[in-house]
Parts: structure tokens; sequence; C-alpha cells
């Protein structure tokens, strides 16, 4: 009786019907747990930590593009008050300087933006400040890759990409902010 | 004709299901790729403003997450509506960042770690206090590449 029954297992193969019941299932589990979540944002490299306090006699006035949001939300852009549809063309003539004027930076490559906050800003206005300034650069290095590869900027190469930001380098420095409107 | 005739005369034969369960399986892996078990619980409301200029964010496993927003509902008794800061899945203060950093920094390889990147996920409603401060931290921390996450603008 035994000898008979172990040959009877010998024959048989595993029964693999089950199988795409078992898959189904781990399948639905992963269907329902998945979240093709995207996180995509404004990708910026921070300054390293010094303790000393930048020099800010080292630039020339006419580089330094001041840009100032306070707790009221409220732009100030080298004096002057600006809103924030304005700023991507102002910066983008600040930083080209198309006409060669005396008030604006004598090249791209010494263009430097400064911007400031208080610590009452609102984070939404922040970035979407921030969001220009980067906006103003894109559109640079975009007519630039036009002007000199005819091809938007995402396609050139690697070493043209960087040969044009070595001519626009982007430069955000950030002061510290005053702490004006800090709400509690 | 007679051909045909014979032809349709059989029953035709069952299609065979052999091949269902690795079709199921290629399903499976697919989806078991691009999961990402969500791993924390959002404690603080956190609505990420619109922006335009957005890059994407490729490898999952050298991002770490912080949460800037004040606390959701079922905490606000607890913690008051004051904008916090969230690591993993719990309230934290500034002073954890550089632990929480270090954490996440020795479960990636060595020579992928200057690809580190901290996500800041930050309610637009925040002010700027708290993410300064926060800025200030992850500088002194040496973790230099940061995104501030954002959501594409819808089109007006």
């Amino acid at each position: 009786m035994a000898r008979v029954r172990s040959k009877d297992r010998l024959k048989n193969e595993i029964n693999a019907s089950s199988m795409a019941d078992i898959a189904f299932l781990l399948l639905i589990f992963f269907l329902v747990t998945t979240t093709i979540a995207e996180d995509k944002g404004i990708l910026v490299k921070l300054p390293p930590w010094s303790d000393q306090d930048p020099d800010p006699q080292k630039f020339k006035t006419r580089n330094v593009y001041s840009v100032l949001v306070n707790a009221q939300n409220q732009l100030l852009v080298r004096g002057q008050e600006m809103k924030v549809s304005e700023l991507r063309e102002k910066t983008k003539e600040f930083i080209a300087n198309p006409l060669k004027r005396e008030d604006l930076a004598e090249n791209p490559r010494r263009a430097i933006i400064s911007l400031k906050n208080d610590r009452g800003t609102n984070y939404r206005t922040y970035l979407e400040v921030y969001n220009e300034l980067q906006a103003a650069y894109n559109e640079l290095w975009n007519e630039e890759a036009q002007k000199r590869y005819n091809v938007p900027y995402d396609q050139v190469s690697n070493s043209g990409k960087r040969a044009i930001r070595n001519d626009f380098p982007l430069v955000i420095s950030e002061a510290e902010p005053t702490s004006y409107g800090e709400e509690n | 004709m007679a051909k045909f005739d014979r032809k349709r005369g059989k029953d035709a034969p069952a299609i065979s299901t052999a091949s269902l369960p690795d079709i199921i399986f290629m399903l499976l892996f697919f989806f078991m790729v691009v999961t990402v078990l969500r791993d924390a619980e959002l404690k603080v409301r956190v609505l990420t403003p619109y922006a335009t200029e957005l890059t994407k964010l490729e490898k999952k496993s050298l991002v770490n997450y912080l949460y800037i927003g004040r606390p959701v509902e079922k905490y606000r008794e607890l913690y008051g509506t004051k904008p916090r800061l969230q690591l993993g899945d719990k309230f934290a203060t500034v002073a954890e960042i550089p632990l929480f950093l270090e954490k996440h920094k020795v479960t990636v390889p060595e020579s992928q770690q200057p690809g580190i990147t901290s996500s800041l996920r930050v309610d637009g409603d925040v002010t700027m206090g708290i993410v300064q401060d926060i800025k200030t931290q992850l500088r002194k921390s040496g973790q230099l590449k940061v995104n501030y996450s954002a959501r594409v603008r819808p089109p007006q």
C-alpha cells in the first residue's frame, strides 16, 4: 500500500493552477497601495554655511539686483515697488542688459541677484518670486541655446549646457531675513 | 469544400491559460517596482504652492522628505496651530534634523551620497520664519541640495 502511494506521488507534478490566484492577490495588493506620486519642485543649491558675513562691498552696485519681499508679501526691487508678474522680464533685462545701460549688469557673468525676505513673508509668495527668478534664467539659457545651437536648451549637449551656464551663471544670494512679522 | 465542412465539425480547442500566470506576474512586477509604500502619515497639512520651473526628482532612494505645515485638526489640541516640522512620522524640532539626515545617509551607498536631496514639502500658507530656520540647519549640516516641492501650475 505504502509503496504504491509513494509511486503515485512521484508521478504527480505540483499543481500550478493556483499560481495565477496567488499572483492576482499580490497584484491587487500592489495596485491598491501604489501611488505613482511624482515629486517635482524647484531644485536649489544652498550656499555652504560660514560664520562670517559676506562682504557686501565686493560687488559693484550696478551688478547687484536686490529683491526684497516683505511681511506684507510686497515686492521691492532696487528700491522700487514691483509686481511679481513684471519680475521675470525686468530680471532678464538686468542680466542680459541688451541696451548696455549704465545701471544694469556689466555682463551676465557678473550679475548677482540678492534675495531677501522677512520672517513673516508667506512661503507661497517667496516661492513665486523664486520661481520667477529661476524662470528668467531658464528663458535666457533657452534664448542663448537657440542662438548658438538652434535648439532649445534641454536638447543641448552637456558641454554646451555647461558653456551656456558658464556665461550666464545663476547666482541667487539669499541674505539672512529680517525678523519682522514673525507669527506666533 | 469538403475540407471546410470537416473542419467546422470539430470542436474548437480550449484556449490555453498556461501563460496567464506569467502575464499576471509581469503586471505584478511592474506594480512592485513602481510602488512606494507610504511610510509617513502626514500630521501637518501640506499643500504645496504652484510653480512653473519644475525639476523632477529622479532617484527616490536619494531623497529625504521634510514636511512643514500647520498640524492637522486631530493634533491641533495638543500641538496648536503654529507651523511645525515633521520628520518621518513624527513632529520634530529643527535640532533633530542632523540626526534625521544621518539616519537617511547610512541607507545610501557611499558613492551616491553626494546626490542626496532634501525635499522640502512646505505648505503655501506657512511663513518663512520656520523655513529659514530649517534652511540654516540644513546648511550647517552640509545638506545643500534642496528641492522646494511644488505643483505644476494649471493652465489659466
